[in-house]
């Protein structure tokens, strides 16, 4: 209060503040540990003794305390920070939460994670964007399980701060010994990180020990307090001595005149003058202006959101990568990186998700995960999908070329994420860990002979016939009668039956949720290569995932990928049973069996969707009349007729 | 103290980062719009739009959901921007509200709020097809707000589920909507209302005067003090109609914003008086005076 009553009667002293505050810099901290560490009583603590709880949300808090308070008669801090109903509820935090305090030399963001075994995927949220980690361990019980994994996902997630915050130091008596064991034997663990700092902290968060105040019951103890540590430890700038990054954000022309690329400095430095280069296509220019919020600039700095424009036409968009020429990220389809997996579908390799890194997104496959990170003991052990808050270190190959750093080197631009393409949910987090090289060095080879050369001698235009839909709903049989007339027709054709690929290309393959992507995208790959060859090429799989069935269209061409829906209701597809699968399924004799106990997901858009017509010539024909819709069975010489009145 | 020369601003920081955000939105979606209050908060965020796309101007319109119940010099304020800065501007009022004549005297703040406000903007936002709408709320305002993402994903009927969230990691925001979803986007979520005015007083940023103090009529209404800004307010019997010198730290309705009083009638008294407050901002607003968690109940139903 006093200090800000001084400034009171005078209007120069207010002005005079905030040109302070404009020497303030930010410190982005956030905390972890384990349930019951005190971790929210932490946070509440220092928004207490910063003065930054008002007297109206004292008030709530006092009414809220009475309610749901664990504390007795004080008043819960932690009740301050634990936000929605559902958590305070449950009396525990299930999100990442941020906090905002500000003192006279720096305002801080803080990410308040959880520590529940489940929700790894909060954890590498909140540090994602920290500067620092604030480890919480209670000082009755040492390091926890839950102490090594926040360390290690910390470190993962490049944090190079640490303060190792030894709560509830108050329950040991203010016992130095106490701390200085648990002191040393985290100083022997965290050896093999690469920490710049580490500080450990003897408090207590609920009486407020160490936390803002020094401590009088621990005199043994000559370090600062924790709030001097945040307010005075050096988060040296990483991405500023990294060399220069500029991912282009948006494309600015709002007239003929001017053409600016905007986004932001991801590392480095860059100013007038200075030769970039576009990552990838490897063509340069010069920087002619740089414009920052603050109006026109000779430099900027990682960082700095600002838009440049170049000497040279240069043809840029949104995606590219602007980079100092001398050193050059690296371009590549194929990468290694850490994955951390956030979903509660599993990663399954060979699976097409979406992959945005910077500002560029591009299709992606995990095409080999090499081990996975057991978090607690950090064994690799082997793994051929990944669930929700598993790591695991993976071979990545996207559609196309991306530029990128390792995640060592720059945060920004090695850092991705992975979208799923059905639900849109972020399913994954990865770090790069370097450009697999042999990537480079594979080029397609380039035939004369070429598959539009092959199709006009076959006088036909190559497809795939996906045919999809549940055990026994009349796939096979309707293919092979399409297959048939086509053959009288004259047409090239084949045929890629399930059961019979499954006896020899996939034999390998079992029927878990992996195998049946794996299975799907060999099926895939060899009905591309047949379609190259010029064939109409006929496909009857259950492929039962949206996903997978996305991932073969994305491998063809355009309007080469029929996806044709036999739509028979399960029902009756177990009356006809002409496998006596469904009843094996029934009898529990065979597991993951579509539409008993693993799941069918219907296309929503297919070419043609065939409802139960119990005549599969009547079935057949329909599709030989979408492909004579589609004018795929005119003679390739003749030219498409296309739309007309 | 001077800032070491490799360190950022918090000001700068904050500003950038929001307008990484803003251009994210403007280069990811097909067709955004910028909510547009015309409080401080919105003030800030079009401040850092029109610097985010310089020298062209921000490609999306502005909307303001208008109750009909705004001050007036509220919507003064809002067309002279519009027009100072060449910029689109989009008024929606609920025309099934406006007939049944729905405002907070006859029908309470909280029908009021849900049928003005919250539905009005659905009907808005779905008039128009907008699939990503930019608001200006702050992590710091209140505590369901503490965990919003600022990328915020509502499903097809603009509702907010807490649990169905997607984890948001480094500057990587994830813009996938299906047709009918939307994300609402907020560039301040890292501010404080300190930084807000910080930032006004450095860039100087134009302000509605009722931010400012002046002596303005005003009735003790429920340990409240409220303006009477038209005459479609009643004075009950036993209420005075006083002129005081009042200001406001929120803007919304005038019948549900309580002023403060105060001397502060310059951005630096506004700043002096905030670093000594003692209450929060959002005290301000009947609206969250019901339960700790209402907040959370109507962003559930689509409020912002």
């Amino acid at each position: 209060m006093s200090v800000a009553e001084d400034f009171y009667s005078a209007e120069e002293a207010v002005t005079e503040y905030v040109a302070a505050q404009e020497q303030k810099d930010q410190l982005r901290f956030l905390t972890c540990g384990s349930v019951d560490d005190g971790k929210s009583t932490l946070i509440g603590r220092l928004l207490y003794d910063t003065k930054l709880i008002f007297e109206d949300q004292l008030a709530a808090l006092e009414k809220d305390s009475r309610r749901h308070g664990t504390v007795g008669e004080d008043i819960d801090l932690a009740l301050l920070v634990d936000g929605l109903e559902a958590e305070r509820e449950q009396g525990i935090t299930i999100d990442v939460a941020y906090r905002f305090f500000t003192t006279d030399k720096r305002k801080f963001i803080v990410a308040d994670t959880p520590g529940h075994e489940q929700y790894t995927r909060n954890m590498a949220t909140g540090a994602s964007t920290a500067d620092l980690a604030v480890l919480l361990v209670d000082a009755r019980n040492g390091l926890m399980v839950q102490t090594r994994r926040h360390a290690f996902i910390a470190s993962l997630l490049g944090i190079r701060h640490v303060v190792l915050a030894v709560n509830k130091i108050d329950l040991v008596d203010f016992s130095e010994q106490r701390f200085n064991a648990i002191k040393a034997e985290f100083e022997q663990f965290a050896a093999g990180f690469d920490f710049e700092t580490l500080q450990a902290i003897p408090m207590s968060a609920r009486y407020g020990d160490n936390v803002t105040g020094k401590s009088e019951k621990m005199p043994w103890f000559a370090g600062p307090t924790l709030l001097e540590h945040l307010e005075a430890v050096q988060v040296g700038e990483h991405e500023l001595e990294a060399p220069f990054r500029f991912p282009v954000q948006w494309v600015n022309r709002p007239n003929l005149d001017f053409r600016g690329y905007s986004g932001t400095v991801a590392s480095g430095r860059v100013k007038v003058g200075d030769e970039i280069v576009v990552a990838g296509p490897a063509k340069t220019s010069r920087v002619e202006k740089i414009i920052s919020p603050l109006g026109e600039v000779e430099a900027a700095r990682a960082g700095d959101a600002v838009t440049l424009t170049l000497e040279d036409e240069v043809d840029i968009s949104r995606g590219d990568l602007l980079a100092d020429p001398t050193a050059r990220p690296d371009v590549a389809d194929q990468l290694a990186a850490h994955l951390i997996w956030m979903s509660d579908d599993a990663l399954l390799p060979g699976r097409s998700y979406l992959l945005k890194i910077g500002t560029k997104t591009v299709n992606a496959t995990v095409s080999e995960i090499k081990h996975k990170i057991n978090v607690n003991t950090f064994e690799h052990t082997a793994g051929k999908t990944l669930d929700l808050n598993e790591i695991a270190f993976c071979n990545l190959t996207t559609a196309s070329p991306i530029a990128f750093d390792p995640y060592e080197a720059n945060r920004t631009t090695g850092a991705f994420i992975l979208v799923d393409r059905m639900t849109n949910a972020t399913v994954g987090a990865g770090m790069v860990w370097f450009a697999l090289r042999r990537a480079t060095n594979i080029h397609w080879q380039a035939l004369d002979v070429n598959k539009a050369a092959r199709a006009e001698k076959l006088g036909q235009k190559p497809v795939v016939l996906w045919f999809t839909g549940l055990s026994g709903s009349g796939k096979s049989t309707i293919a092979s009668i399409v297959e048939k007339k086509l053959h009288l027709e004259g047409r090239h054709t084949y045929t890629l039956d399930g059961d019979n690929v499954r006896h020899g290309l996939n034999k390998d393959l079992g029927f878990t949720d992996a195998d049946r992507v794996e299975n799907i995208r060999r099926v895939g790959e060899v009905a591309k290569l047949m379609t190259d060859a010029g064939l109409i090429t006929l496909v009857s799989f259950i492929s039962p995932f949206k996903a997978e069935r996305q991932l073969v269209r994305d491998m063809l061409d355009d309007g080469e990928f029929i996806e044709i829906f036999v739509d028979t209701p399960v029902d009756e597809c177990r009356k006809r049973d002409p496998k006596g699968l469904y009843a094996k399924a029934d009898r529990g004799e065979i597991t993951n069996f579509t539409g008993i106990d693993s799941p069918y997901e219907a296309p929503e858009n297919p070419e043609l969707r065939i409802e139960n017509t119990g005549d599969p010539e009547v079935a057949a024909q329909k599709v030989l009349d979408l492909l004579e819709q589609k004018g795929l069975l005119t003679n390739s010489n003749f030219v498409s007729h296309g739309d007309y009145i | 103290m001077t800032l070491p020369e490799d360190r950022l601003s918090n000001l700068r920081r904050l500003e950038a980062e929001s307008i990484h955000i803003i251009r994210e939105v403007a280069a990811e979606f097909r067709n955004p719009v910028m909510l547009y209050s015309i409080g401080k908060d919105s003030g800030v965020m079009l401040h850092l739009a029109m610097k985010a796309f310089y020298p062209s101007k921000p490609p999306f319109p502005l909307l303001h959901v208008d109750t009909t119940w705004k001050f007036r010099d509220m919507i003064t304020f809002r067309d002279e921007t519009a027009k100072r800065l060449g910029l689109e501007l989009l008024v929606h009022t609920n025309p099934e509200g406006l007939e049944k004549g729905i405002g907070p005297f006859s029908h309470g703040s909280s029908l009021h709020t849900h049928v003005m406000k919250t539905e009005a903007l659905k009907q808005a936002l779905d008039k128009y097809g907008f699939d990503a709408a930019f608001g200006g709320a702050r992590r710091d305002e209140e505590k369901s707000r503490a965990k919003e993402r600022v990328f915020s994903f509502r499903n097809g009927s603009h509702g907010w589920d807490p649990k169905n969230q997607r984890p948001e990691l480094w500057n990587l925001y994830n813009a996938r909507v299906s047709k009918g979803e939307s994300i609402r986007a907020f560039p301040l979520s890292n501010w404080t209302e300190l930084d807000i005015w910080q930032y006004i007083l450095t860039e100087n940023i134009p302000m509605v005067p009722l931010y400012f103090a002046a002596k303005r009529p005003v009735v003790n209404r429920d340990g409240m003090l409220i303006m009477v800004d038209d005459e479609r307010m009643e004075i009950k019997p036993g209420e005075t109609v006083e002129e005081k010198m009042i200001r406001f730290r929120t803007l919304g309705c005038y019948p549900l914003t309580g002023a403060i009083e105060s001397n502060a009638d310059t951005l630096e008294a506004i700043v002096r008086e905030m670093l000594i407050a003692r209450t929060s901002e959002r005290q301000g607003r009947l609206i969250d005076q019901d339960e700790s968690a209402s907040m959370e109940k109507k962003k559930r139903e689509g409020y912002f």
